[in-house]
């Protein structure tokens, strides 16, 4: 007999990345690489045409010892909402070939329909978006490795972070499958959040009281989903580009660095 | 030799001299078709674009020849719609620069993109919230109306016109061209603001970003203001540069003046709104969203105040005052000198707005990044001018582009 199926409140997958404990060991950044079948060139010196959909940044506080100090910051996409969805690179795309998906907050990008404009990687702030300047070279037998879940992309066209969203569909398969709508928090995990060993990287449903990336990120519906945790900060907040990554830090100079402010302000933190 | 092609009554230079200069602008065109088919065949890694500069001088020659090519537009919205009919002297000419100008700018979006064979995605997809879609829907269509624009002159040429079909043609067309002229000044308002929308819808990009009217930032209005305004600058340099090359006066002078002053005066209003738009962004926009408006003009090698100095003072200020004063207008010295500040302001006012906004980091922790072009992206970018140079020559030796050369002109 067929069950009925409830459809689910729309969610809003983000992550909250603990800066305190982040240690800069990058295995986010190769774990993202694996599972997403990102190419990589021979000689990967140059950052600037290299592709890494989750980097890891170096911050510094510029003071001399014995005040210095680091902090490593992943990056991912940010998945901004905007207003409404209206992300800046989504609104920007000529093509549609990358979109706001209202169901998860995930922001997608179709391969075989960006012609390669590069609009969107101008419109995003974080750098998170990455053309494919050559067609992908995997040395030879790793092609058998590749992730059969994930298309891999021609030169040509860009490519960003996906939130590993075909974890998801894999997921809601078998949800449906099983008659249900609803997913548990651990079923739909990015790679990056479960290689991370320092488990710095939580990933879950911002609309879900349930899920850590909530109670921790405590989002302010009413201020655009700022966060009301006096530690936690969104990149470049200011902006108006609505991000659903969040990170924590006890230091008030990684929170500052998280935005511009001019040398009177105070970090939105203390605004507020 | 091929005398029997060109208008009776005018002079041209001998065979020989025209082909061997055709063959010399011919080999840069060479060049550069050589660099765009390494472009087409290997990929964009040909270029030394990044993932910073995803936007580079590719898009800037777009924005800037199109800007330049605004005196077809703006010189056919006064002669059809506003009545100016002595500007039929150089309209004309006005048009085939601008069918070079959008011509060039087709080809390089052609290069510009990483998969050309998917351009039509942009029609068929078409993002209505996109600038981008509302520039190739208006270009293109823009683009068809200056072909039509060009076909009368073209069939005017002395054997074409022979023909019954293509004289009757011909006229018929001349005589629904302000119909033309009027959706041509229309489509190019749409195209040359979503022009000016395209870098400052980003709100995750401060440089550029500007508040606006309803869905359009204050730059929709200032691009085609200031396509308006420096377009007619282009047409009378390339005007007064013809002259030069053919030794020649080729429109009178009461033509040129009108034009310069209207241009003076589109450069005078415009000056006054873009110092209007840089001061409320200045100390009200860009502060907003924590910069001061001293970073985006330090901490890097290129991108100085004194940029904007140029822009508006020395591009600006200084040619609209020369273009307001008959005196300066009618000193072909300084006429010229107007004209130039007014390509080369007009120019850079595109740079800024297209390499300013990727150069400058946005993160507190990223850094200012400079670019040099490879010479792949250099020889398709001087394409455009030898092609330019090519058309002006052909038409200019086939077919009756000015009206007075004759008469300004005449035979001993
Ligand atoms: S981080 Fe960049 S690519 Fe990701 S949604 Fe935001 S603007 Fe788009
Ligand atoms: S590069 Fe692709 S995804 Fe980006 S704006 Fe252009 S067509 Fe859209």
């Amino acid at each position: 007999m067929k069950k009925e199926v409830k459809n689910e409140k729309a969610k809003k997958y983000g992550m909250v990345i603990d800066l305190d404990k982040c240690t800069g060991c990058g295995a986010c950044m190769v774990a993202c690489m694996s599972e997403n079948n990102v190419p990589f060139k021979e000689d990967e010196s140059n950052k600037l045409d290299s592709i890494a959909w989750m980097r890891v940044y170096k911050l510094t506080n510029g003071k001399p010892f014995p005040e210095a100090d680091i902090c490593y910051l992943p990056r991912p996409c940010m998945h901004c909402e905007g207003h409404n969805g209206h992300a800046p690179c989504v609104s920007v795309c000529p093509a549609t070939a990358t979109d706001y998906n209202h169901e998860t907050g995930i922001v997608s990008q179709i391969y075989t329909r960006c012609f390669g404009c590069r609009y969107c990687m101008v419109a995003c702030p974080y750098h998170a978006r990455y053309f494919n300047w050559w067609d992908p070279v995997w040395p030879e037998g790793m092609e058998k490795y590749l992730n059969p879940d994930v298309s891999p992309r021609m030169r040509g066209v860009v490519e960003k972070c996906s939130f590993c969203f075909h974890r998801y569909q894999t997921a809601m398969n078998k949800a449906y499958v099983e008659g249900r709508r609803k997913l548990e928090e651990d079923e739909y995990q990015t790679s990056c959040a479960q290689a991370c060993p320092a488990d710095a990287i939580t990933f879950g449903d911002l609309n879900d009281p349930a899920h850590a990336v909530h109670q921790i990120a405590k989002p302010d519906l009413k201020h655009g989903g700022r966060s009301s945790n006096p530690n936690a900060f969104r990149l470049l907040e200011r902006l108006g580009t609505n991000p659903k990554v969040y990170y924590l830090s006890s230091r008030e100079w990684v929170r500052r660095a998280g935005d511009n402010y001019l040398k009177k302000d105070k970090t939105v933190k203390k605004l507020h | 030799m091929d005398s029997a092609l060109m208008s009776r009554g005018v002079k041209r230079c001998p065979t020989w001299q025209f082909i061997l200069w055709l063959c010399l602008f011919g080999g840069v065109l060479l060049w550069g078709v050589y660099a765009i088919l390494l472009i087409w065949l290997k990929g964009l890694n040909q270029t030394n674009m990044n993932d910073n500069y995803g936007f580079a001088l590719w898009i800037w020659a777009d924005l800037g020849v199109i800007a330049l090519g605004g005196g077809a537009f703006f010189t056919g919205f006064l002669k059809y719609v506003v009545g100016k009919d002595d500007l039929k002297n150089i309209i004309n000419y006005a048009v085939i620069i601008g069918f070079i100008c959008y011509s060039s700018a087709l080809l390089i979006l052609a290069i510009d993109v990483g998969q050309p064979l998917r351009s039509w995605f942009i029609f068929w997809h078409a993002n209505v919230h996109s600038m981008l879609t509302e520039v190739a829907f208006c270009l293109s269509c823009y683009f068809a109306v200056l072909t039509i624009e060009f076909i009368p002159l073209i069939l005017e040429n002395r054997q074409i016109d022979k023909v019954p079909f293509f004289h009757n043609l011909s006229h018929n067309m001349h005589k629904v061209m302000a119909v033309f002229a009027a959706t041509g000044a229309f489509l190019s308002f749409f195209h040359q603001g979503s022009l000016g929308g395209t870098p400052s819808v980003l709100f995750g990009r401060p440089f550029s970003y500007r508040e606006g009217l309803l869905i359009w930032p204050w730059t929709f209005f200032l691009f085609t203001w200031s396509a308006a305004a420096y377009g007619p600058c282009f047409t009378l340099f390339v005007t007064r540069i013809t002259e030069k090359v053919t030794k020649k006066k080729l429109v009178k002078q009461n033509t040129i003046d009108l034009l310069a002053k209207i241009s003076g005066w589109m450069i005078a209003t415009y000056i006054i709104a873009k110092i209007i738009d840089t001061w409320y962004w200045a100390t009200v926009t860009a502060p907003s969203k924590g910069f001061a408006f001293m970073d985006f003009y330090s901490n890097n090698p290129l991108y100085g105040i004194w940029i904007l100095v140029l822009e508006i003072v020395v591009c600006g200020i200084v040619p609209a005052i020369i273009l307001l004063t008959p005196k300066g207008r009618n000193n072909s010295v300084a006429l010229f000198i107007a004209v130039t500040l007014g390509c080369i302001g007009v120019l850079l006012n595109r740079w800024v707005m297209v390499l300013q906004v990727v150069a400058m980091p946005v993160m507190t922790f990223d850094k200012w990044v400079m670019y040099i072009p490879s010479w792949q992206e250099v020889a398709t970018t001087i394409l455009p001018v030898a092609y330019g140079i090519i058309v002006l020559m052909i038409t200019y030796r086939y077919l009756p582009i000015f009206p007075q050369e004759q008469e300004l002109n005449p035979n001993p």
